[in-house]
C-alpha cells in the first residue's frame, strides 16, 4: 500500500488466494496461490448480522435497565412488588427449551456430519424433529406463563400506571416476550426447513444463538427484576 | 459448509414487473436510489420549513400568503402564531436530522455503492434491506402525518424534552397526538436504521471479493462500516426512550414527568418521574447520531478527494483511526448538552475533557486532507469543489465547538444563536455538502448520464458563498446573547432583528439555488451526456461495471481485487496514472 | 476557477474574523464577581479558535491555488513529515491547546458551582412557570412558608400556592413579578419549576441554570452594578417562551429597602 509516492506501489506477484479476506492477516490459506478446495473463512453473513442484530438488542435493554436505575433513585413513590411465583417456573421452561434446542442443534450436526464424510452430499435425510418440537412448545409456553405472570400482577392491583416499579415490570417483560416470539418465528422456520431437507447449519446456529440468548437475556431480566422492584 | 455459491444472494433472477423493478424492489442499487429520493423529497421539505421560519423571525407579523392553507389554526390570516413557528421548528430539525442527514448519506449512497465497491452482488439479505427502506418510508409518513392534525405537530423541538414532551395536550398544542406521531416516528424509524445496519456490517465483513481484504478498502466503505457501527447501538437507545414517552402520553406512566406539576391550574397526575432521565437518554443517542451524520460524509469526501488530487491521502490508517476514535468517544461526550441541565456539576467536567479531546483526531483528519493537496495534481469539478467545501465548513463548524465544549463558557453561550450556528455549519452544511460531493461524483455511475458541470459550479458557488453568508452571523448573535427557539425578539435582542433580515434573504437566496441543483439532476437523469464507464479515472470497483451497473452488480463474474484504491500518482504500461483496483497490473518502479 | 476559490475563501474568513476583532457583537459587559475568568476564558478561546480558522481556512485556500491546473505530468508531491507530522501537530498544538483550556476552564466552572453561599447570603426564591417568573422573598421571619401545589390558582395571584392562613411562615412571604437585589450583596437563589423545565439566564451576571422539575436548585451570585437586566428564559417550554422574561433590578442597600417595604405591603 503506498504512503509515500516515492517508492512504488507494492508489487504483488502473486494471485491473491480464493476467500473472502484476500491478503487481510485472516486469511489462513497457505500463500503461492495454490488452489484449495473452495472453503471460506468469513463467517456466513448471517451469523455477523445475528452478532449484530444481539448488539442492538443489548443496548436497548441497556438503556431500560439505566431508565429502572435512574427512575428509581429518584423517586419517593416507588412501592415494591414481589414477583409472581410463576416467574420461576417461566425460568425453568425457557431453560429447558434451550436444552432441548442445543440437544436437537448438536444431533443435527452429528448426523449432518456422518452423512457428509461418506458422501459430501448437501442432501438430508429428514433427522427427527421432536427436540425442535419441544423447544417450540417451551418457548410458547413460557410467553403464555408470562402473561399468567401479568395477570396474577393484575389481580394484586398492579397495573402499567399504577406504580413506576409495575410500570417497568410489565414493560420490560414485554420488551423480552416480543423477542422470545421472534425467537419463535425463527424456529417455526427452522422447523419448515426441516420438513422441507433444506435446513442449512448456519440457519440453525443463527436461531439456536439467538434463542439462548433470549433465554440469558430473561436470567438477567429475572435478577434485576427481583433486585431492583 | 460455506462457499461463494452459496452466497446465491440466493441468487435471485433478475427482476420482472414494475413493482418489483421499481416499488418493492430486493435490489440494493434500486433501495439506494428510494432513500436518495427520500432525503430529496424531506431536504425540500425542511428547507421550505426553514423558508418560513426564517420569514417569520424577521418581520414578525408577515402575512405569507398562503400558509393558511397549510395550517388554519396555525396561521390565521397566513400570520404565523407562535405555536406554529415552534412546531415548523420541530418539524423542520426532526425532518433534517433523520430523513435528510441520516439517510442521504448513510443509507442512499451506503445502499447504492457499498456491495459494488467491495465486490458483492448484492447485500447478504435483500429482504429485510427492502424492509429497512419502507419501515424508514412509514417513520416519514408518520411524522408528516402530523402536520394534519387538528392542533398540528410536536412543537417541543427535535430533542423533545419531557416534561414538555410528556404531559401531553395540557402544555400546549401539538403536544397530544402530535407529540406521540413524532415519538412514534422516531421509534419506527429505529427499527429502519437497524434493519440497514443488519446488512451493512456483514456486507462489509463477509461479501468482500477475492483479495479484497480490509486495508483495501475504499476510505468511504470504512465511513459506511463505522456508522453503521454507530446507528446499531445509538438507535437501539433511542426507541426504548420513544416508547416509554409514548407510554407517558397513552399509558398514564410516569417515567419522566415529576409529581406536583401544575399546568393551567391544574395538578397533573403525574408522580415520581425523572426529567433529566429523558436527556440522559436523548443525549447518549444524541450525540452519536451527530457523528453517523458527518462521518459517512468524512468517507465521502475522502473518497473524491483522492480521486481529484490523483494521488492518496497522507495515511489511509490515519483517517481510519481518526474516524475510529471519533465514534468510540462519542459514547463519552453527550453530557455537554447537559451542563446547565441541572445534573452534577462535577459531571460537566467529566464529560467536557472527552469533547475537548475529540477535536484531536477531527484535527488530525483535516490536517491529512490539506496536507494531502499539498503536492496533488488538483482537479477541479463540482464534485471536489463540494469536497474541498465539505472541509472549509468542517472547520468552521468544528472550531465553534472549542467554546461549547467548556462548561464555563456554556454558561454564556448555551441555548443562544451560538449553538445553532455551531451545528448548522459542522454537521449541517457540512454533510450536505458531502452529499452533494457524492452525488455530482457518483451521478454518472448511478445514472448512466453526466450532470452538467456548469450549473453545478454555479449550484457550488451560491451554495458555498450562502451557507456562510447565513450561518456566520448566527455566532455573532450567540455571543450577543439571542436565546434560540424564540419566534420574535424583543428587550435587549430588539436590536439584533436587522442581523435575522440579512440572514432571511441570505437563506432565500441560498434556497433558491438549490433548485438549480434539482433541476440539474432531473435534466441530466434524462437528457445529460452519456457518462463513460470511469469518467473520473477512479480506481474503486464501482468503476469497473457499466454505467449504471446492470442487477447483479458485476455481470455475473467475481471480480478479484489486486490493489488498495489509491493507486494514483503511478507510472503503468499504459501511462494511465492510476491503476483500478481489480488490475493484475502493478505501477513501473519509479 | 481555482483561483476564484481561494480568493473567495481567504475573502470568507476575513469578512468572519472582521465583527470579532471589531467587536461588534459581544456579550453584555459583565457585572458578577465571578464573570471575569469566565470572559477571561471566553477571550482565551476566541482568540485560539479564531487563529485555527483562520489559519486552516488560509492553507486550505493557499493549497488550492497553488496545486490545481498543473499539468498531468506534474510530479506529485509530498508535504513535509507526512501523515506523522498532522498526527504530531493534533496531539502536541490541539491537544495542548485544548487540554489547557480545560484545565483552567475548571477554574472558572468551580467559582461559580464548587463554591458554597456565604452563610449570609440572602434568599430568594424564583418559580418559573408557563409562561412567567415569579419571585419569593422571606421576610422578616427569614424563612420560606411550605409551598402546596394544589392550592396554585392564577387568578387570585397565588403563583406559588402558598397557605398564608394556616403556615406561620408563609404569612410575611413577599411575592413579586420583577427580581431585586441589593448590589455588592450576595444572593442565594432557590430555583423551583412549577410546571415544566425552564431556565434563568441573566447575561449580565453570567449566570445560567435550567428548572428542572422535581429537583431543587440554586444559585449564588452577586450583582456589583446597578441597573436593570433581563431575565431570559432559554429552556423551549412552550409556545410562549420567546416572551417569557423578567426584571432583575440592582438597587443600592437603600432603594433595595425601599422596594422590598413597597412590595410587603401590596402583598
Amino acid at each position: 500500500m503506498a504512503t509515500t509516492v516515492h517508492e512504488p506501489p507494492q508489487i504483488e506477484p502473486r494471485v491473491p488466494e480464493l476467500g473472502h479476506s484476500g491478503n487481510g492477516g485472516r486469511n489462513l490459506l497457505p500463500g503461492g496461490g495454490r488452489l484449495r478446495g473452495v472453503r471460506d473463512f468469513s463467517p456466513p453473513p448471517a451469523s455477523t448480522a445475528l452478532w449484530v442484530g444481539l448488539a442492538a438488542i443489548t443496548m436497548t435493554f441497556v438503556a431500560f435497565t439505566s431508565a429502572l436505575i435512574v427512575r428509581q433513585g429518584s423517586a419517593t413513590d416507588w412501592r415494591h412488588i414481589s414477583l409472581p411465583g410463576i416467574l420461576y417456573l417461566n425460568t425453568a421452561v425457557l431453560l429447558a427449551s434451550s436444552l432441548t434446542l442445543e440437544v436437537f442443534r448438536r444431533s443435527f450436526l452429528k448426523r449432518r456430519g456422518a452423512i457428509n464424510a461418506k458422501q459430501g452430499a448437501v442432501d438430508l435425510p429428514r433427522t427427527s424433529a421432536g427436540w425442535l418440537y419441544a423447544t417450540l412448545l417451551l418457548g410458547i409456553a413460557f410467553v403464555a406463563g408470562q402473561y399468567l405472570a401479568w395477570l396474577r400482577l393484575n389481580a394484586e392491583g398492579f397495573y402499567l400506571a399504577t406504580n413506576p416499579s409495575s410500570s417497568f415490570f410489565y414493560v420490560l417483560t414485554a420488551a423480552h416476550a416480543l423477542h422470545v416470539l421472534g425467537g419463535i418465528g425463527g424456529l417455526i422456520y427452522i422447523i419448515r426447513r426441516l420438513s422441507q431437507g433444506m435446513l442449512r447449519p448456519t440457519a440453525l446456529s443463527v436461531s439456536t444463538r439467538y434463542w439462548h440468548f433470549v433465554d440469558i437475556l430473561w436470567l438477567y431480566l429475572l435478577w434485576l427484576l427481583w433486585a431492583k422492584l | 459448509m460455506h462457499d461463494m455459491s452459496t452466497h446465491a444472494l440466493h441468487h435471485h433472477a433478475p427482476p420482472t414487473g414494475f413493482i418489483r423493478k421499481y416499488i418493492f424492489s430486493l435490489d440494493h442499487k434500486v433501495i439506494g436510489k428510494q432513500y436518495y429520493g427520500l432525503g430529496l423529497v424531506a431536504v425540500f421539505t425542511g428547507m421550505a420549513l426553514s423558508w418560513l421560519m426564517r420569514l417569520h423571525l424577521g418581520w414578525t407579523n408577515l402575512a405569507i400568503p398562503g400558509l393558511h392553507l397549510l395550517s388554519s389554526t396555525g396561521a390565521p390570516g397566513n400570520v404565523m402564531t407562535p405555536e406554529y413557528y415552534l412546531q415548523l421548528m420541530t418539524m423542520h430539525a426532526t425532518i433534517m436530522v433523520f430523513f435528510v442527514l441520516t439517510v442521504a448519506p448513510f443509507a442512499a449512497f451506503g445502499n447504492f455503492f457499498l456491495p459494488i465497491q467491495v465486490g458483492a452482488e448484492d447485500m447478504p439479505f435483500p429482504h429485510i434491506n427492502m424492509m429497512s427502506f419502507w419501515v424508514t418510508f412509514v417513520a416519514f409518513c408518520v411524522l408528516i402525518s402530523s402536520f394534519f392534525l387538528g392542533d398540528g405537530p410536536a412543537l417541543s423541538g427535535w430533542t423533545g424534552y419531557a416534561p414538555l414532551s410528556a404531559v401531553g395536550s395540557v402544555a400546549g398544542p401539538g403536544q397530544g397526538l402530535g407529540q406521540v406521531l413524532w415519538a412514534a416516528s422516531l421509534a419506527i424509524f429505529c427499527v429502519g436504521q437497524l434493519l440497514g445496519s443488519l446488512n451493512f456490517i456483514p456486507t462489509t465483513l463477509d461479501l468482500r471479493a477475492k483479495g479484497m481484504s480490509l486495508a483495501r478498502l475504499p476510505l468511504n466503505v470504512w465511513g459506511w462500516f463505522i456508522t453503521s457501527c454507530m446507528a446499531l447501538t445509538a438507535f437501539a437507545v433511542l426507541m426504548p426512550a420513544c416508547i416509554l414517552l409514548i407510554l407517558d402520553h397513552v399509558a398514564g406512566t410516569s417515567f419522566f414527568v415529576p409529581s406536583n406539576l401544575v399546568i393551567n391550574d391544574q395538578l397533573q397526575p403525574h408522580s415520581g418521574g425523572s426529567t433529566l432521565l429523558w436527556q440522559h437518554l436523548f443525549w447518549f443517542f444524541g450525540h452519536p447520531e451527530v457523528y453517523i451524520a458527518i462521518v459517512p460524509g468524512m468517507g465521502i469526501v475522502s473518497h473524491v478527494l483522492i480521486a481529484n488530487m490523483r494521488r492518496p491521502l497522507l495515511s489511509y490508517k490515519v483517517i481510519i483511526g481518526c474516524m475510529f476514535s471519533i465514534a468510540f468517544l462519542s459514547y463519552m461526550v453527550y453530557g455537554h448538552h447537559m451542563f446547565v441541565s441541572g445534573m452534577n456539576p462535577f459531571s460537566a467536567l467529566v464529560f467536557s475533557f472527552p469533547t475537548l479531546i475529540i477535536t484531536i483526531p477531527a484535527t488530525i483528519i483535516v490536517l491529512i486532507w490539506i496536507g494531502s493537496l499539498y503536492g496533488s495534481r488538483l482537479r477541479i469539478n463540482s464534485a471536489s469543489l463540494f469536497a474541498l467545501g465539505f472541509i472549509s465548513m468542517f472547520v468552521a463548524g468544528g472550531v465553534s465547538g472549542f467554546f461549547l465544549a467548556q462548561p464555563s463558557i456554556d454558561i454564556v453561550l448555551h441555548a443562544t444563536y451560538f449553538v445553532v450556528g455551531h451545528f448548522h455549519l459542522v454537521m449541517a452544511v457540512a454533510a450536505i455538502f458531502g452529499i452533494f460531493a457524492g452525488t455530482y461524483f457518483w451521478f454518472p455511475k448511478m445514472f448512466g448520464r453526466m450532470m452538467n458541470e456548469t450549473l453545478g459550479k454555479i449550484h457550488f458557488w451560491l451554495t458555498f458563498v450562502g451557507a456562510y453568508c447565513i450561518f456566520m452571523p448566527f455566532h455573532y448573535l450567540g455571543l450577543a446573547g439571542n436565546i434560540r427557539r424564540y419566534q420574535a425578539f424583543s428587550g435587549y435582542m430588539e436590536p439584533l432583528i436587522p442581523v435575522h433580515r440579512f440572514i432571511t434573504v441570505a437563506a432565500l437566496i441560498t434556497g433558491a439555488a438549490q433548485f438549480i441543483f434539482l433541476y440539474n439532476l432531473v435534466h441530466s437523469r434524462f437528457w445529460g451526456k452519456v457518462a463513460p464507464e470511469n469518467p473520473w479515472e477512479c480506481t474503486s470497483l464501482e468503476w469497473t461495471v457499466p454505467s449504471p451497473p446492470p442487477f447483479d452488480n458485476f455481470g455475473g463474474r467475481h471480480p478479484v481485487v489486486y490493489h488498495d484504491p489509491y493507486q494514483y500518482g503511478v507510472q503503468t504500461e499504459s501511462g494511465a496514472d492510476f491503476i483500478m483496483q481489480d488490475s493484475p497490473e502493478t505501477a513501473k518502479p519509479a | 476557477m481555482a483561483k476564484i476559490f481561494a480568493v473567495t475563501l481567504i475573502l470568507i474568513a476575513i469578512g468572519s474574523a472582521i465583527p470579532i476583532v471589531a467587536h461588534i457583537w459581544e456579550p453584555a459587559p459583565d457585572i458578577s464577581t465571578h464573570g471575569a475568568v469566565i470572559d477571561e476564558q471566553l477571550s482565551e478561546t476566541m482568540v485560539e479558535a479564531g487563529l485555527s480558522f483562520l489559519a486552516a481556512q488560509f492553507v486550505l485556500a493557499i493549497f488550492v491555488w497553488m496545486f490545481s491546473n498543473r499539468p498531468e505530468n506534474a510530479k506529485i508531491g509530498h508535504f513535509p513529515g507526512g501523515a506523522t507530522a498532522m498526527v504530531l501537530a493534533g496531539f502536541l498544538l490541539v491537544g495542548t491547546e485544548v487540554l489547557a483550556l480545560g484545565i483552567f476552564g475548571t477554574k472558572a466552572w468551580a467559582s461559580v458551582y464548587f463554591t458554597p453561599p456565604a452563610a449570609d447570603a440572602m434568599p430568594i426564591q424564583v418559580q418559573a412557570g408557563q409562561f412567567a417568573f415569579y419571585f419569593r422573598y422571606p421576610g422578616p421571619d427569614g424563612k420560606f412558608g411550605p409551598l402546596h401545589p394544589n392550592l396554585i390558582n392564577e387568578a387570585n395571584e397565588n403563583f406559588f400556592g402558598l397557605d398564608q392562613t394556616n403556615d406561620q411562615d408563609s404569612k410575611d412571604d413577599i411575592v413579586t413579578a420583577e427580581m431585586a437585589v441589593p448590589v455588592n450583596r450576595e444572593i442565594h437563589l432557590l430555583m423551583h419549576s412549577k410546571d415544566l423545565s425552564h431556565s434563568f439566564y441573566v447575561p449580565e451576571l453570567r449566570i445560567h441554570q435550567d428548572f428542572v422539575p422535581g429537583l431543587d436548585l440554586s444559585l449564588h451570585f452577586t450583582a456589583t452594578k446597578i441597573g436593570k437586566y433581563e431575565i431570559v428564559c432559554t429552556q423551549l417550554c412552550g409556545l410562549g417562551h420567546y416572551n417569557m422574561r423578567a426584571y432583575l433590578y440592582v438597587y443600592s442597600q437603600q432603594d433595595f429597602d425601599d422596594w422590598l417595604k413597597k412590595e410587603a405591603a401590596l402583598q
